[in-house]
């Protein structure tokens, strides 16, 4: 549950008005709610909610697909609704913020932005509100926690705030991680079971990878740290 | 709150009064994750209930028959076997451990003296044979009593070896491993009404498979987009209807559910049936998709309806009506208003199955604070109770429980907010034959029995 007392930054005071309002609807609990007042617009508290847990879905080895699609079907619906209120300055490229998890989320934001292509366009325009807050206190239920716990970010703070992009080609950027096409491939054959190939009969979509190898080894070290983002995306994606 | 109600009402001839029977598990507060249950199923008779947790052990319990000197124990669950059915298993080509946590168990149809289940994990299906040995042999003539060899000029005499009684030993022994015909994780398995095939679906594929044939399997249903871009649903469950051998049905995180005909096709990527309820416009919200994701689809016995479960209810859907529902029941309607927290604690994700009674007059699904649900189909009552070790006194009636959603709650009801919501019921079986139902909370199992048994 959101802190009352958190402070955020805002480049707008409107923003601030805004979000507030909807922070103070989300708090209580005899609210009429979603069911029956459905905010036109999204807080920017929901959308960053939404990306930290993208970018934690992202970063499992595996990821669950089903909570991935979830959370990015659910983060168009509120880029859709955000859309209307793109008359806001762009962000300062690294704003001299207090404590190393703004700087990340900021970074990692714009980050993300710019490779959400097709649902992020207009959000360079408004960028400014992404000044996520401290990693939300899990207050409540023991759930599972939220994502965004500054140590496991560490490694985005190489994805500066606009030196390009590390998927750049939309959402075929987030999937290409976990394109399994390699994998589908005949010649593959784990050590483990010692079966014939071609588990699958009937039709099979044969795909070409749509990354080399490279590429791939690439990508991973930029996700793991190793290695900053220096070269603009390869050809092709 | 809508749907607590009906544990008030005086009991009827139809009425069940639900008695704490037995718990199964640790006791401590401190909860080993690998002794949380993951699946829990009977088997056809109901005499065995299986269980699987997420080591990758299965444990099965075998009902105990009656006995006069000891009443009040028919009908107990005991421990028959116990054995590692999946370890943690390391894909090297990808680098990434595979889990070895149960995801589901079904039975087979028992043939012969032997049970056979198939327990399966995110990537491989196990088909298990359970079998007796009560029974030791004597008497060979090319072995000693403690198996030395003996020497064959020795032996003057031939004697036949005799059966002799032993204590009974329960083996559980892997018959087939189905194994590399998954790319995502396999959410569900079923076995067909001809007991020969079964399938398996994980998250963008259904594959068909032959119980006999390890090495192959047939792709029945495949979502997944040339762009994985283009991505935006993915399949929840699948389940074989349980007469016909050609028709299966599987839901999708979109809240939709499709039943397919193998008759018509080779590749059932088109359906025959699409069964959708159209979203209530004044209830629409950011999460509505999330909440309309289908997490467990189960046919009735009697194989003309079938039941879908999403994050606040449960629907009933007869096979021959596709535009909505015959029933909706509200299973934990309080949470419509947290759903934004629930989301932030990513309890919103939480895939809670649904069961059927033996007859299809009553269904029952979980929900949190250790409460679960059963809905009586023919009075249109429901009850919510609570598998606790508070109120697990042997042959105690189980009191209905209550949660309020105003500011005045009333004594012995719970309050919204006081719910803990990692206490959550996923878990739940009901005996096909008669009034004995398996819900698992966490690490335990508890089985409640119907008083009038």
């Amino acid at each position: 549950m959101l802190s009352k007392g958190l402070k955020r930054k805002r480049e707008e005071e409107e923003e601030e008005k805004e979000a507030l309002a909807v922070d103070a609807w989300w708090l209580d609990p005899s609210h009429p709610a979603v069911a029956q007042a459905p905010p036109a617009v999204a807080s920017s508290s929901l959308f960053d909610l939404s990306v930290l847990k993208l970018h934690h879905s992202l970063r499992q080895s595996e990821p669950d697909l089903r909570h991935l699609v979830l959370v990015v079907n659910t983060l168009r619906r509120i880029q859709a609704s955000m859309v209307p209120t793109a008359s806001l300055p762009p962000v300062p490229s690294v704003p001299a913020a207090p404590g190393m998890a703004d700087n990340l989320l900021a970074s990692s934001d714009a980050a993300l932005s710019a490779s959400m292509a097709s649902l992020l366009e207009d959000l360079s325009h408004i960028e400014g509100l992404s000044q996520a807050p401290q990693p939300l206190a899990d207050e409540g239920p023991p759930g599972r926690p939220t994502g965004g716990a500054p140590p496991g970010l560490g490694a985005l703070d190489l994805l500066g705030p606009a030196t390009g992009c590390l998927l750049d080609d939309g959402l075929e950027g987030l999937f290409e991680d976990i394109d399994t096409s390699m994998y589908d491939s005949e010649l593959w054959a784990p050590a483990s079971e010692g079966l014939k190939p071609g588990p699958e009969d009937g039709p099979v979509k044969e795909q070409a990878p749509e990354l080399d190898e490279a590429e791939l080894d690439y990508l991973m070290d930029v996700l793991v740290g190793t290695q900053a983002l220096e070269r603009p995306p390869g050809p092709g994606r | 709150m809508a749907g607590a109600g009906g544990g008030g009402c005086p009991a009827g001839a139809n009425d069940l009064q639900w008695c704490f029977s037995q718990v199964k598990g640790a006791i401590d507060e401190d909860v080993a994750e690998a002794d949380i249950i993951s699946t829990v199923e009977f088997n056809y008779s109901g005499d065995l209930l299986a269980t699987g947790d997420k080591g990758g052990r299965v444990v099965i319990f075998q009902r105990e028959q009656e006995n006069k000197s000891r009443p009040h124990s028919r009908g107990e669950y005991n421990v028959y076997s116990t054995f590692q059915s999946h370890e943690p298993e390391f894909d090297y080509l990808k680098s990434l451990e595979i889990e070895e946590k149960i995801n589901k168990i079904r039975w087979l149809p028992q043939q012969n003296a032997a049970q056979f289940l198939l327990s399966t994990n995110d990537k491989t299906i196990k088909l298990w044979k359970i079998s007796e040995r009560d029974k030791r042999a004597e008497g060979y003539n090319l072995k000693d009593e403690d198996g030395r060899l003996r020497d064959p000029f020795r032996i003057t005499a031939l004697r036949v070896p005799i059966l002799k009684p032993m204590d009974l030993m329960v083996e559980a022994s892997p018959r087939r491993i189905f194994a590399n015909a998954h790319t995502y994780h396999i959410n569900s398995i079923s076995v067909n009404s001809d007991h020969e095939t079964y399938l398996s679906a994980d998250d963008l594929r259904i594959n068909l498979w032959h119980l006999e044939i390890t090495d192959r399997s047939f792709n029945i249903v495949d979502m997944k987009p040339a762009n994985m871009e283009e991505l935006t649903e993915v399949i929840t469950a699948a389940e074989f209807h349980p007469h016909q051998c050609n028709v299966f049905v599987h839901s999708s995180s979109k809240g939709t559910t499709r039943l397919c005909d193998m008759r018509s096709s080779a590749l059932c990527d088109t359906h025959s049936k699409f069964f959708e309820e159209p979203e209530d416009p004044s209830s629409r919200s950011f999460f509505s998709e999330i909440i309309s994701s289908i997490s467990d689809v189960k046919f009735s016995h009697s194989g003309r309806y079938m039941m879908t479960r999403d994050y606040l209810s449960v629907k009933v859907w007869d096979l021959n009506m596709e535009s909505r529902p015959v029933e909706t029941h509200q299973v934990h309607e309080y949470l419509r208003s947290k759903l934004c927290s629930l989301y932030e604690n990513d309890c919103i994700f939480d895939k809670f199955e649904c069961c059927w009674s033996g007859s299809d007059s009553a269904i029952m699904t979980g929900s949190y604070n250790n409460f679960f649900r059963m809905f009586d189909r023919n009075t249109r009552r429901d009850v919510t109770l609570e598998a606790s070790r508070e109120n697990s006194k042997p042959r105690a009636s189980l009191k209905p429980r209550k949660v309020c959603t105003g500011a005045k709650r009333k004594r012995d009801e719970i309050s919204v907010d006081s719910l803990d919501f990692s206490k959550k019921i996923l878990h739940t079986a009901w005996h096909p034959a008669g009034n004995v139902i398996a819900v698992a909370a966490t690490n335990n199992l508890y089985i409640f029995q119907d008083k009038v048994n």
